[in-house]
């Protein structure tokens, strides 16, 4: 129970800094925001790692986990990729 | 040992990922933050490597090689006006593995250890079912968006007569799936009767929204991607999932409220409030028009330009529609050659997504501090020679200003009927969304040249330099 509290609080304390940092940001960059906002949401690929390399659940887990690792990559990949290369057309004019 | 190990260094990646947010806070400190932010994923991912629960890397290599490849290919293809696409098919793709990992840890500890029992194991399984729902419904909520916006799919909001109370009885189904699941935890029908019922809604609940609402669901969806992120935090027992899951959340939420703001509507409204489905419509439009269309060709705009100090262009989803981005640059260049100041009014809602036109802009290598926000240019038309809009409509109809009985009244709009001389480049007199005539067209100091967007600037800037 007391993990769960600490999660809890955790998940709390993170949204209200996620706040704090978003309103922050330019209108300029909300496409990039939003790009590489996708690309942290591929942590997700932590937990598909764990799963697709679990036995216990038998093999529609492990596949379960296998189209995970495969969503999440394709965020992590993509997600930081496009916008790198969203950020390069606006820093190349300093 | 090992596990401490792992937690510092998943406390180490969300810091990162913290600091390359904040680097977004600066278009110049972006590119760096990016980079830390990627860092940090780095570093989450190799020490989950080393876990000891992991016995087979087949599936993992296989699974990050053929995701990799695909994003990477993603990544590198897509044109910038199709950006709101990519992110609507990330956001359901960062769904989809929420989904799968939650998916894959119940059957898991249904086939290993199985669920704790009182409060602990409800806990766990309620956990796990919000998560799958949140998940599921994200990914055919963001394939309904991306064929919306890909126009694979009509834009217009599709739906039936009491969809609103379909979609709350779908919605009370899959909590009670999840209630279920939660007192007899080995009959899994109710687990996949709850991804189930949240798939269909996923899909009820776009299907009813229109195409220039896409900007509110796309920064939703995202929110809901991060979400399930974080639930799905809670079911692994994972810090770094919770907290990077929090992080997009927030941010989803956040750009949803900008869009939402800036529309003068309620979140609510946007969802179920199907407005301007059916409002309005072409026949409206002819008594305002009538008479008072004076159309210019695109060498008469070239000579207003030629005498013009100060230009303010007004882009919107028509110059993403007619790639015209770069013919745009070309336009202001010309001005500025001929000693005139051009600017650019960015409307928050502008485009299909938040900041797409910033980033066709971008791409066009115009420079951001010429990107100018709507509170901050909205004063300066009054001293503008000419604004020329090019593709957008709603944003500007001066009935949110004037007429109490419109349906965007209140709406905060761009005010270039303030301009000595508007032009509008557009193809016809035709609604914009909202399905209302914009009264702007047949001002007296308002021009229309009617044609592809992307022809009519071209046309306009060899006009100009041949002047």
């Amino acid at each position: 129970m007391e993990i769960l509290i600490m999660q809890v609080s955790l998940f709390v304390l993170a949204l209200m800094l996620g706040v704090e940092l978003i309103t922050k940001v330019p209108p300029t960059l909300h496409t990039p925001l939003m790009s590489g906002t996708n690309a942290i949401s591929g942590i997700a690929l932590v937990g598909a790692i764990l799963a697709a390399g679990n036995a216990d659940g038998g093999e529609v887990a492990r596949w379960l986990g296998f189209v995970a690792v495969v969503l999440a990559s394709i965020n992590v990949v993509g997600g930081y990729m496009v916008t790198n290369r969203m950020l390069a057309m606006f820093k190349r004019k300093d | 040992m090992l596990e401490i190990g792992m937690n510092l260094a998943y406390l180490a990646a969300a810091i990162l990922f913290i600091l390359g947010i904040k680097g977004l806070t600066r278009p110049k400190t972006a590119v760096r933050g990016n980079m830390l932010s990627a860092t940090g994923m780095f570093v989450a991912v190799a020490v989950t490597l080393l876990d000891n629960s992991i016995v087979s890397f087949e599936l993992i290599i296989a699974g990050a090689l053929l995701g990799g490849a695909i994003g990477a290919v993603l990544a590198k293809k897509v044109q910038m006006t199709a950006m709101p696409q990519l992110v609507a098919v990330l956001n359901g793709f960062g769904g989809g593995a929420s989904l799968g990992l939650a998916a894959a840890s119940y059957l898991q500890t249904l086939g290993g250890a199985g669920f704790a029992e009182g409060a602990l194991g409800t806990i766990t399984l309620i956990t796990i079912a919000l998560t799958v729902i949140i998940g599921s419904l994200t990914v055919t909520g963001s394939l309904i968006a991306f064929a919306k916006l890909q126009e694979i799919m009509p834009g217009q909001p599709i739906g039936f007569p009491g969809m609103t109370g379909f979609n709350a009885l779908l919605l009370i189904g899959a909590l009670a799936s999840s209630v279920m699941l939660a007192i007899d935890p080995t009959n899994t029908l109710y687990f996949w009767l709850a991804i189930g019922l949240a798939a269909v809604l996923g899909l009820t609940l776009v299907l009813p929204i229109g195409g220039a609402d896409m900007p509110v669901v796309i920064a939703l969806l995202n929110s809901y991607s991060g979400i399930a992120a974080a639930f799905a935090g809670f079911v692994m027992g994972n810090t770094v999932l919770i907290v990077s899951g929090s992080l997009v959340g927030a941010s989803g939420l956040i750009l949803t409220n900008i869009m939402c703001v800036a529309m003068n509507r309620s979140l609510p409204n946007v969802l179920f409030g199907r407005m301007g489905a059916d409002t309005g419509g072409e026949g409206a439009g002819d008594e305002i028009y009538e008479g008072k269309i004076t159309s210019a060709s695109p060498d008469e705009v070239g000579m207003l330009l030629e005498t013009a100090q100060k230009v303010i262009i007004v882009p919107g989803f028509g110059m993403a529609l007619s790639q015209a981005q770069h013919a745009v640059r070309e336009l202001a260049d010309a001005i500025e050659r001929n000693g005139g100041e051009v600017l650019y009014a960015i409307h928050p809602v502008a485009g299909r997504m938040p900041g797409h036109m910033n980033v066709l802009l971008a791409e066009a290598e115009v420079p951001y501090e010429k990107l100018v926000e709507m509170e901050r240019i909205n004063p300066q038309f009054d001293d503008c020679d000419v604004a020329i809009v090019l593709g957008a409509n709603d944003v500007t109809n001066p009935m949110a200003r004037e007429d109490k009985g419109s349906p965007i009244y209140g709406m905060p709009i761009l005010n270039v009927d303030k301009a000595r001389t508007v032009v509008v480049i557009k193809r016809s007199l035709s609604a914009g969304f909202a399905g209302l005539p914009n009264p702007l067209f047949a001002l007296d100091n308002t021009l229309m040249v009617f044609g592809d967007g992307k022809k009519a600037v071209v046309d306009i800037t060899t006009a100009l330099e041949n002047g």
